[in-house]
Parts: structure tokens; sequence; C-alpha cells
């Protein structure tokens, strides 16, 4: 590099010897700084400075440069005289060189129409602009926190639920409160004797007007909530607790400590319709199918059990199992349990602390779909409605709630706040929000779904199925 | 056309611009088919080329294509369409997904002259149908199209091209760095088309 300025210089010196201030403003700008030989008096001090670039005033030309600075202002009064035809030319030719003006690229005016939406109740209507998927955005932070105290820090309940009327319930200890999402008002719906509670599950009927109440005691109680009354009590059904509970209609299903899952017809007196046998121990996740033909049950014991209304004996008789199917995937208490909403034989399903996978099953077959490793305990699942995504909420250490595109399972984001783990979550009716407790003793409401859209409440009837095959 | 029929080894311009000009109505269709921008059940089979192609019955993208054939017939008598390129793009987004690509090389002896070229008619067709199979084919490694998509058409033409009002400058729609796929390409002698298909690359982690 030594040689390079000097030789550059003593050759442009040699050419221009007439411009003699040039070469050395050149030279300056592009390299580090270097004490021009051709020209004399320079400050030998210079040499000191290195690679520090300091402009030399007496290397300037300052004519020049007062002229090209002041020409704009020239430029702007009288722009034509300025160009001249040469000038233009050159323009004109780098133009099109630069910009390959040879072609004009054309599109039609009239657009060609879009198609109409195939998959009705995956996307939004192609009459509605709907926000693009992939920009939208999930707020960071939950739209709003309240207070849960006394939210028993227990894996294996199922404390919250989320009514189709838009009302939040929530079991607090020996209470429940009733949260009214569009009026933000608290009611307390029942305060429980110490000796039957505390509440260990809640479930609002479909209805959304009647609720279901499980006890330490092993008592179901059953709650109109317009009303404030208790209707009924269903006793006897378990041994324990009743830590999980479903509804599929009028049937309320009961899971319980003692493994024993109870089909309950809440309108007659023998309420009893079936008993299922299969797992060793506490059911602590308990979900109907969309169709409610299936139904999906995970318990302490690791097992994940389909049932199937068709199939059922009330005894299991020699050779057949009750169950129609029992994936062993998990390593863990499965409690987190999501029916996906837009493919009806898909179920996702989580893993406690020894396991942390979300995995998804084929419940015609049997068949394990995926797997995927969160690193962190799932402790609870939720479909969107509108998208293919699944969200799902975890443990130590992040107590955080993930957001997953589907089938790629990418996280889509990811929301935190909870201090401590993300125990239950519920949905709201029209699909947009989320609402999770946990131990930390709040609750928090996400819009983690989007915004709601005029999105017609599909079915989630099998129609759609036929729409896995490969075009 | 009655020129093609006619007389079945001589290819005049006009002939010439009508096969090219039919050639990507059907291509179109079969693009928009196969890439299913548009329902499958909206598609009937006609027999052209001496396959099975199917064609949309939807009006609104008969009347588009029909309208677009026509504009590209006249420009290619004149010689001055250089390219025609139809991109699919998502309908959410509006990014572009993939672009096909239709290389058209014009003698230009032709245009400027009237000469007269010759080529069996059969073989015309013959490669057509080997890029018509092709593209039939491309589904199995071009990635899926999971979300509602829309199509455009772009035409590539000479700065002095002559272009009604009903159409309008539009920019490349290019992909970023995409995976390309070169497709055969079929000569009437008089127009050379090669086909291209150019992709988004198919990331393992989206969609």
């Amino acid at each position: 590099m030594d040689a390079g300025p000097n030789s550059i210089s003593s050759h442009k010196s040699r050419s221009r010897c007439a411009a003699a201030p040039r070469p050395s403003l050149q030279e300056a700008g592009s390299r580090p700084y270097m004490p021009p030989l051709s020209t004399g008096s320079r400050n030998p001090l210079a040499k000191c400075y290195g690679d520090r670039f300091i402009p030399e005033r007496s290397a300037m030309d300052m004519d020049l440069a007062h002229y090209l600075l002041t020409e704009p202002r020239k430029g702007k009064e009288n722009p034509a005289a300025r160009v001249s035809p040469a000038k233009e030319a050159y323009r004109k030719l780098l133009a099109e060189k630069l910009l390959n003006n040879r072609t004009r690229i054309l599109a039609f005016r009239n657009k060609p129409p879009e198609p109409e939406s195939m998959l009705t109740d995956l996307r939004a209507d192609a009459t509605q602009a709907k926000p693009a998927k992939q920009r939208r955005q999930v707020p960071q932070s939950a739209e709003k926190v309240l207070d849960a105290p006394g939210l028993v820090d227990d894996y294996y309940l199922n404390l919250l639920d989320w009514g189709s009327s838009n009302v939040l319930s929530i079991a607090l200890g020996c209470k429940v409160y009733l949260w009214d999402a569009s009026s933000q008002s608290v009611t307390e719906l029942v305060i429980i004797d110490e000796e039957t509670g505390p509440v260990t599950s809640v479930s609002w009927a479909p209805d959304g007007q009647h609720i279901a109440i499980g006890l330490n005691s092993s008592d179901v109680q059953l709650w109109d909530s317009t009303s404030n009354r208790l209707l009924r009590t269903l006793r006897g059904l378990h041994e324990s607790r009743v830590g999980s509970l479903a509804w599929n209609n009028s049937i309320l299903t009961t899971g319980g400590m003692d493994g024993k899952i109870v089909n309950n017809d809440v309108r007659i007196r023998n309420n009893v319709v079936q008993t299922y046998h299969g797992h060793e121990q506490e059911v602590c996740g308990l979900r109907w199918s969309g169709s409610g033909q299936q139904l999906a049950s995970g318990g302490n014991d690791n097992l994940l059990h389909v049932w199937d209304v068709s199939m059922s004996s009330s005894v299991q008789t020699a050779g057949h199992t009750q169950w129609l199917h029992r994936l062993q995937g998990h390593l863990s208490a499965v409690k987190a349990l999501a029916w996906c909403p837009f493919q009806s034989n898909l179920l996702a399903s989580g893993g406690g602390g020894g396991d942390r996978c979300i995995k998804f099953w084929n419940t015609h077959t049997g068949a394990c779909l995926n797997s995927v490793d969160t690193g962190s305990q799932v402790c609870a699942l939720l479909w969107n409605k509108n998208e293919r995504e699944l969200l799902s909420s975890h443990g130590f250490t992040q107590n955080q709630l993930i957001l997953w595109k589907h089938p790629s399972m990418v996280k889509l984001a990811e929301l935190n706040g909870h201090t401590s783990r993300v125990l239950f979550m519920a949905q709201s009716p029209d699909g947009c929000n989320v609402a999770s407790a946990a131990a930390d003793e709040t609750l928090r409401i996400w819009n983690v779904f989007g915004t709601p859209e005029a999105v017609p409440k599909a079915s989630y009837t099998g129609i759609f199925n036929s729409f896995n095959h490969i075009r | 056309m009655a020129s093609r029929t006619a007389s079945k080894d001589i290819i005049t311009l006009r002939g010439s611009a009508a096969i090219v000009s039919e050639f990507f109505g059907y291509a179109a269709n079969s693009i928009l088919y196969n890439r299913a921008v548009y329902p499958e059940e909206s598609f009937t089979k006609v027999k052209k080329y001496g396959l099975t192609m199917l064609l949309t019955q939807d009006e609104g993208v008969k009347n588009f294509i029909a309208n677009l054939t026509s504009q590209l017939s006249e420009w290619l008598e004149a010689g001055k369409l250089q390219r025609i390129v139809l991109v699919i793009m998502s309908k959410a987004t509006s990014e572009v997904l993939e672009r096909w690509n239709f290389n058209i090389v014009t003698d230009a002896e032709v245009v400027e002259k009237g000469a007269i070229k010759e080529k069996s008619d059969k073989e015309i067709m013959r490669e057509i149908q080997a890029i018509m199979r092709q593209i039939a084919s491309c589904i199995t490694y071009l990635p899926c199209l999971d979300e509602p998509c829309v199509f455009d058409v772009l035409a590539y033409t000479d700065t002095d091209v002559d272009a009604p009002g009903t159409w309008v400058e539009s920019d490349a729609k290019l992909i970023d760095n995409p995976q390309m796929v070169k497709l055969h390409s079929f000569d009437t002698k008089i127009h050379k088309v090669d086909t291209l298909v150019s992709y988004k690359k198919d990331e393992w982690d989206e969609e």
C-alpha cells in the first residue's frame, strides 16, 4: 500500500502538472491520509496522525467547491438553459441502459376476479377484507389483568371456563365468580362450604346459562347462572374429587381422581348413562370433539384415551376395550387437550413437566402425526377457530403462552406476563380473546386470535375432511 | 386460424400469433387449475393438443383470459411482444408466490417482410403438448399454495407499442431469491416460446 499512493500521485502530477491541487484532493478522500510527496510544504507533524483524515484547506479548490455548492440555486431559476444537449442525450442513454427501457411491462387494467373462498371456514369471506395472516399483530401484553386471589395452584384442576353467553367463570378456592366480559361486572355465584369444597372444576353448558361445578368431595353441582339457583347435585359418581368436566349437549361428563369417567344425562333422574374405565389415575383433561362423537380424556397415568359414543358397552367385556384408542405417547400427565375446529379427526394434546411435548393425533387411526417439544410444561391448549393456529400455555420457566402456526409449528408469538405457571385457559365465544389464569393469582385476557369478524361460525362437522387430499 | 387449417405446413405470422395466444390461454387455465387458484369444480374438460385440457367456467376469468389472448394476438402479429408472465400472488398479502414466464422470440424477418415459414402442424402440437404435460407435473415440486391466491398477467412489450387504455404500466412483480425451473419450449418458426417457472423458495418454517 505504501508504494501505491506515491506512484499514483506522481503519475498524476506528471500528467496534470497544471492542476496541482487536484491529485491530493482525490487521494485524501479515498485512502488513509498520506501526505503527498509531490506537493511540498506539508506540515511534517501531520504524519503522526496516521489514518485520520484531516482535510487540507490549502489542497481544496475553494472556487470549484463554492460553485458546486451554489449550483442548485442557479439551476432552479433557469433549468433549461443549463442542460446541454449532449448531457441530455447521455442521460437518456444512461436511463435506457439502467432501466432496460426497451421493454414496457403492462398489466391488464381489469384484474381477474378473485377466487371464491373454497374452504369457507378456514378463511374469511371473500367479501370482507381480511387482515393478512402473516402480518397480524398479536399484542404482546394482556388486554386486561384481573385479580384472582385464592386461585388454587393445582395442575390437575380445571378452574376456568368461558361460556357462550360471554360470561367467564372462575373458581377461587371455595368461591365461584362469574365475570361478564361485555359488562365487565363480577358476580359471586356460590360459596361452597369448607367440607365439600374447594371447587375442583367448572364448566359451562353449551347453552351458556347452566354451569356445572365439580367439588373436592366428589359432588357435582348444577347451577343456573341467570337465577343463581342450584338446580341439582349429582352425588356418588366418584370416590374422590371431580377434577374435570365436559359437556356434550345435555350429557355432562365428569372425570375423577379415581380414574373413572362418567357420562351423566342431567335431564333425567338416573343421571348415570355410562361409565368409562380406562385411566388408573386422576383424569385431568376431558374434551368432547366438535361433533360430539368422540371424547378425549387425559390422565395422570400419562395416557390419552379416545372414547367413541357408538362403541361403548357399559361393562368392559372380555376382549373388548371400551375405548377407541389408548394413546401412550406422553411421558407425563396429559391435561391439555384440544380438538381441531377445522379438521374433525385431529386432536392436539400437551404433556406435563416431564414430557413438555405437544402431540397431534389422528383419531380415526390413532396415529401420532406430530410431536413438538415446547421446552416447558404444557398446561392448556386452544385452537384458533378462524386461522390454523394453536395456542399453548406453559409453566416453568417462562410461564408464557405460545401461539403456533399449524401444521408447520412455527412460533408466531410468545406472550409473557404471568409470573407463575399458566394453569388454565379459556376462549371467548367469539373466538378472539383468550383468558388465562395462573398461580400468580391473576387472570389475563389476551387478544390473541384477532379482531372479531363476521365470519359465520361453520359447524365443525367432518365435511371438510375431504380437503386433506393432495390436489 | 383459417390460414393454419387451410395449408397445414405453412405458417403465417397471423397463424403463428394465433397458435401462441391460444397456447397461452390454455396454459393459463392449466396453471390456474393445477395451482388451485380457483376451485376445481369450476373447470371443465376439453380436448386440445391431444390432451384433456381444463378450462375455467367462471365468467369473469373466462372474459379476462379472452381479452388477454386477443390483445396478445395483436401484439404478436406486430412482433412487439417480448414475454408474458403469469403471476400468482397471495390474496392476503399480495406477495408474489409464483411467476410463470413465457419468453417470446419473434423472427423479425417475418414481421418486417411478411415471409412465410414452414413447420408441421403436428410437430408444433407435440411440442405444446409436452409443455402442457410439464406444467401439470410441476405440482410435484412446487410449494403448496395454502392460502387463497389471485393471479395476474403481465406483458413485456417494446416501448413503442400502442397499448390500449385497458392496459396499464406495471412493475415486474419479481420474487426475491426465487427457485427457477426451465420447462420445454415450442417453436412455430416464427415465434419461439420458452417457459420458465420461478417460485418463492418453500421455506420450511413458513406455512
